[in-house]
């Protein structure tokens, strides 16, 4: 019977799944979504524990910290791991509430180009401190 | 919207189809499970606006002293102080979240009884980390 309703649509039922699920992609975000929050885990409870060894530290400490190669490391991939599961998580709150195709697409480029911006901004920071 | 509401949608073969729309969240008596679920994203939103903080502290490092002296001064003022311990709550409590969720991605912590537990044990484990950082931080600081 399933053979039935395949040859009546002319389509696979891959190349149906494929494209076609309410965010009209795959399962490509939800495994970006899952493998950036395994990530997060110890990378969120090395930051958190670190800024606890900084509180009211002087600048030059603070930097010094940033700069070292391993924590300018983890502090690059904390980043492209948060920004990442970040515009995720931001872009299912936009396709759940902004019914509109229109605005949503809008939506979606306007949080696209404020993540890449924050990125790069915070990229810049750990690499100056870094490289200086 | 009433529940007996409906509107217009399409089969995954592409047939324009009539289905019902669900009744709004307000319809619904608040639940464990609904109520976390709203407040994983709440708290996931509110990580998102901390994350230019994050950015904005990294800058501040990186760049003049008086920079960094501004951005100190923001952190230690009450409204810096109040931002960091909502961040610090939202933080701790969509980490113990997550990996219930990602426990739930692997089949686990399905029954009832036991996503009632573990999300008690979510609140209890992100409210004691929360107020535990923040006596080591106000020690330290």
């Amino acid at each position: 019977m399933a053979q039935k309703i395949e040859a009546s649509v002319l389509r696979s039922p891959l190349g149906r799944v494929r494209g076609l699920g309410a965010g009209h992609s795959g399962t490509r975000h939800w495994w970006g979504q899952r493998a950036t929050a395994v990530a997060l885990v110890p990378l969120a409870v090395w930051f958190v524990g670190s800024v606890l060894g900084l509180l009211g530290a002087p600048q030059e400490v603070a930097a010094r910290w940033a700069g070292r190669p391993w924590h300018a490391v983890l502090l690059l991939a904390l980043l492209a791991a948060l920004f990442y599961h970040l515009e995720l998580g931001v872009a299912a709150v936009i396709e759940d509430y902004v019914p509109n195709p229109l605005h949503q697409r809008a939506g979606r480029l306007v949080l696209r180009g404020a993540v890449a911006l924050l990125f790069l901004r915070g990229a810049l920071a750990i690499l100056r401190l870094a490289l200086t | 919207m009433a529940a007996g509401d409906r509107r217009a949608g399409l089969t995954s073969d592409g047939r324009l189809i009539e289905r019902p729309l669900s009744p709004h969240l307000q319809i619904y008596r608040p639940q464990i499970t609904s109520v976390l679920s709203i407040m994983h994203r709440f708290t996931g939103l509110a990580l998102a606006v901390g994350a230019i903080l994050l950015v904005a502290w990294l800058a501040a490092v990186a760049g003049p002293p008086e920079h960094y002296r501004a951005m100190a001064r923001f952190l230690g003022s009450p409204i810096g102080l109040l931002l960091l311990f909502g961040w610090t709550a939202a933080l701790a409590y969509h980490f113990f979240n997550g990996i219930r969720h990602l426990g739930w991605d692997l089949g686990l912590g399905f029954e009832r009884a036991e996503y009632h537990k573990t999300g008690k044990a979510v609140v209890a484990a992100a409210a004691g980390v929360t107020v535990l950082l923040w006596v080591i931080g106000l020690i330290l600081w």
